[in-house]
């Protein structure tokens, strides 16, 4: 089904379908983490990737044009290179283990370890938000600084600051060659 | 959007139970999946949505952009100090038994609280700030554009 409304992706010229499908995209991709039990994840999907970026690239559509120009050039080296890296990602999944195995990584390296020592380090029923907070409070306070650095990045890109400084200036028409 | 009356009545309806399921989500997350990065999503969407429904001047009266900019930086300080608490309660860094230094548990339990919330300021505050920045720069749509 993903690679379904993936090819639709591709093969759709409207931006407005094509924003909406990928929407749709991120939530089918959800509810695939929700089979797999990863909860947490698959609600930060659904909430940022069919949430907010639906809506912030419907904020970037309504900049730009609303329908793909098609390309003249040819598409033979693209095709080549993606179906190189996609013969690449297939090889490495070969290696991993099948869905819910009981003797995968995942089940058998920290993860016994961490739900044998939170109901009496941490008393939090929630293992992941544990991990997250707690154990990897380091790891969790990067992400958070990532995520400040990237919003300071894109005010100083795209900020009203600037706009502010030209509606002072009393025209608007004055490109910002600062 | 001002002749569009379903969903002025229905965005009124929502802005408020979309609050509520994002502080639900923030301060429940010990118990149940979410947490500050998801709460922090959920109720930047509800002020999108309003700013959506209701223009971008009226979500800015509600929660303006100088306030925005500032809870930006604003979480990660939370963040970090508590962790700076810490390093003074005689803890290692981010060692969150130094809230509650007769029950380490209860400690674990208020800095992730603590944490998850300056996490959820921040998430809030710049996914706010980036809709801002984009809703700012574009035309007012006519609804035939569309």
């Amino acid at each position: 089904m993903l690679t379904v409304i993936a090819l639709a992706v591709v093969r759709t010229r409207s931006l407005f379908a094509v924003v909406t499908l990928s929407g749709v995209f991120s939530l089918v991709s959800a509810l695939l983490f929700v089979t797999m039990d990863a909860v947490d994840v698959a609600f930060t999907e659904a909430a940022v990737g069919a949430g907010i970026s639906t809506v912030l690239m419907l904020g970037t559509l309504a900049l730009t044009a609303r329908s793909e120009r098609s390309s003249s050039r040819s598409s033979f080296v693209p095709l080549l290179a993606v179906l190189v890296t996609g013969a690449a990602l297939v090889y490495g999944t070969l290696d991993m283990p099948s869905f819910g195995q009981s003797d995968a990584p995942a089940q058998i390296h920290v993860g016994p370890d961490y739900l044998e020592r939170i109901p009496h380090e941490i008393g939090v029923p929630n293992a992941v938000t544990a991990i997250l907070a707690s154990y990897r409070g380091y790891d969790t306070l990067g992400e958070t600084a990532v995520v400040f650095a990237a919003g300071i990045g894109v005010l100083m890109l795209i900020s009203g600051l600037r706009t502010r400084r030209r509606k002072e200036e009393d025209d608007p028409d004055t490109g910002g060659s600062a | 959007m001002r002749h569009h009356l379903i969903l002025r009545v229905i965005t009124k309806l929502l802005v408020g139970t979309i609050f509520l399921f994002a502080f639900y989500v923030q301060f429940h997350g010990d118990y149940s999946p979410g947490g500050g990065f998801q709460a922090g999503v959920i109720m930047a969407a509800g002020f999108i949505i309003y700013g959506l429904v209701f223009t971008l001047d009226k979500a800015q009266q509600v929660f303006p952009p100088w306030l925005v900019h500032k809870l930006i930086a604003l979480g990660v300080l939370i963040y970090a100090a508590t962790g700076i608490y810490s390093l003074f309660a005689g803890y290692a860094y981010l060692d969150y038994a130094a809230l509650a230094p007769h029950h380490p548990e209860h400690g674990q339990h208020y800095g992730i609280l603590i944490v998850e919330l300056g996490v959820g300021i921040t998430v809030t505050a710049v996914m706010v700030a980036v809709y801002y920045a984009f809703a700012s720069r574009a035309p007012i749509l006519s609804d035939e554009d569309w």
